[in-house]
């Protein structure tokens, strides 16, 4: 998640103090996960110092002081061209599982152990998603989706490169002693 | 041994249920193609089980066998504890449509029929009166959320709408068991959720089993536990 851009976004329907954003950040970008005050803060702070955000009002009432912000100009610019951009299309690789792989392949290990064993965990971490979405808000169900996708192209992927995997060996045992 | 623990339920806040559907040693050939070498599956009653694996692993072989569509060349599949590879066709033809139901990657309606007309189908096959077989099949529709589809015909229905009135027709006869073969296979994401979501909550009321094979990860998570084939045997052996 970019939370200066969550942040940018919430600021847009009109100026918040950081407690609030706090928890709507919690609420519609980190429903599993909730960000610390201080990251709100240091976040804020940060973007008013490249002038994206400003400071609005400070409230003294009992306790500390509320500082109220607001989004500046350059604040709603670097927002729109942030929603207008594609992100770089990084595949979100698991680098555990993947060193995993290529390990078992140049060891000359059972690959497809791996794929069953690894499908089998990911199938159970799978239900559980598919029954949280049923009952979730929508923040949650939209993230438990979003993670049951990415499960899934990790398991297609596994199957692949299981199908494949005589060729992989080959190819890099090749490649290892073409570059040593 | 081994393999049998493949068929395990996986540790999964569900009591173990009592065994319904049970395949032993199934084996089956096809020419020089060995497409069953020996599968043990024990299936409960009211689980939905996942059959997944490669294309040609022999997992589509395995639930012919099981639905009776096939008869392996050795093993034994038993239903309710009633032996039913050696019933003869016109028997297992009975058994298929008094005890399960079906549900294929495409649909398999009747083009000529209306979406009423087809669910009501197995029923008055069955000999069900056809006032009496429209009305229970009737009943389905507003749980499968294709309510006001009854007059429509094949053709005029979306993808997911007919793979809808496909599980109210296999529903219809109150099966013990449902087969589906990739039932979503022909549906894009949003309606291949929608049917496993309404085909989930259907059974789940009535102690249905449910056999699906899919190569699709996200309706396999649907199941409360999964069977891989590969190479016509039990692949994943996962202890529990």
């Amino acid at each position: 998640m970019s939370i200066q851009h969550a942040v940018l976004g919430l600021l847009q329907e009109g100026p918040r103090h950081g407690y609030d954003l706090k928890h709507l950040v919690d609420r519609y970008f980190a429903p599993d996960r909730p960000v610390a005050f201080a990251q709100i803060y240091a976040t804020l702070a940060r973007l008013e110092s490249r002038g994206r955000v400003a400071l609005d009002a400070v409230e003294r009432a009992e306790g500390p002081d509320r500082r109220r912000y607001a989004i500046t100009e350059d604040g709603r610019h670097e927002l729109v061209r942030w929603l207008d951009e594609p992100l770089a299309p990084e595949p979100h690789l698991q680098a555990a599982l993947f060193t995993k792989v290529v390990l078992a392949i140049l060891s000359g290990r059972d690959v497809t152990a791996i794929v069953d064993s690894e499908r089998h965990a990911h199938l159970a971490r799978m239900r559980e998603l598919t029954a949280l979405r049923r009952s979730a808000p929508v923040p949650i169900g939209l993230l438990a989706d979003y993670a049951l996708f990415h499960l899934e192209a990790d398991l297609r992927w596994l199957e692949l490169t299981a199908a494949r995997v005589d060729d992989l060996r080959t190819n890099l045992k090749l490649s290892t002693e073409d570059h040593p | 041994m081994t393999t049998y623990l493949a068929a395990a339920p996986t540790p999964v806040e569900r009591a173990a249920p009592a065994p319904i559907l049970v395949a032993t040693d199934l084996k089956k050939r096809f020419g020089r193609t060995e497409a069953l070498r020996g599968i043990d599956v024990t299936i409960g009653r009211g689980e939905i089980v996942a059959v997944m694996g490669p294309s040609g692993s022999g997992k589509s072989t395995l639930l012919h066998c099981l639905a009776g569509i096939l008869r392996p060349d050795a093993g034994t599949v038993e239903l309710e504890g009633r032996r039913i590879d050696t019933l003869g066709e016109t028997e297992r033809s009975k058994l298929r449509r008094s005890s399960f139901g079906f549900v294929f990657q495409f649909g398999q309606l009747v083009p000529e029929l209306t979406a009423l007309e087809n669910v009501a189908l197995p029923l008055l096959l069955d000999g069900v009166s056809r006032s009496d077989a429209e009305a229970r099949a009737a009943d389905w529709f507003p749980s499968l959320g294709i309510e006001g589809l009854e007059h429509r015909r094949p053709g005029d229905m979306s993808g997911g709408q007919s793979q809808r009135v496909a599980v109210a027709r296999a529903l219809v006869t109150g099966p013990t068991v449902v087969f589906a073969d990739e039932p979503t296979g022909s549906l894009d994401s949003l309606a291949g959720e929608q049917v496993m979501e309404l085909l989930s909550a259907a059974v789940a009321s009535s102690e249905t089993t449910v056999v699906v094979v899919t190569h699709e990860a996200r309706v396999a998570a649907y199941a409360h536990r999964e069977i891989v084939v590969r190479d016509g045997r039990i692949s994943g052996v996962v202890a529990a």
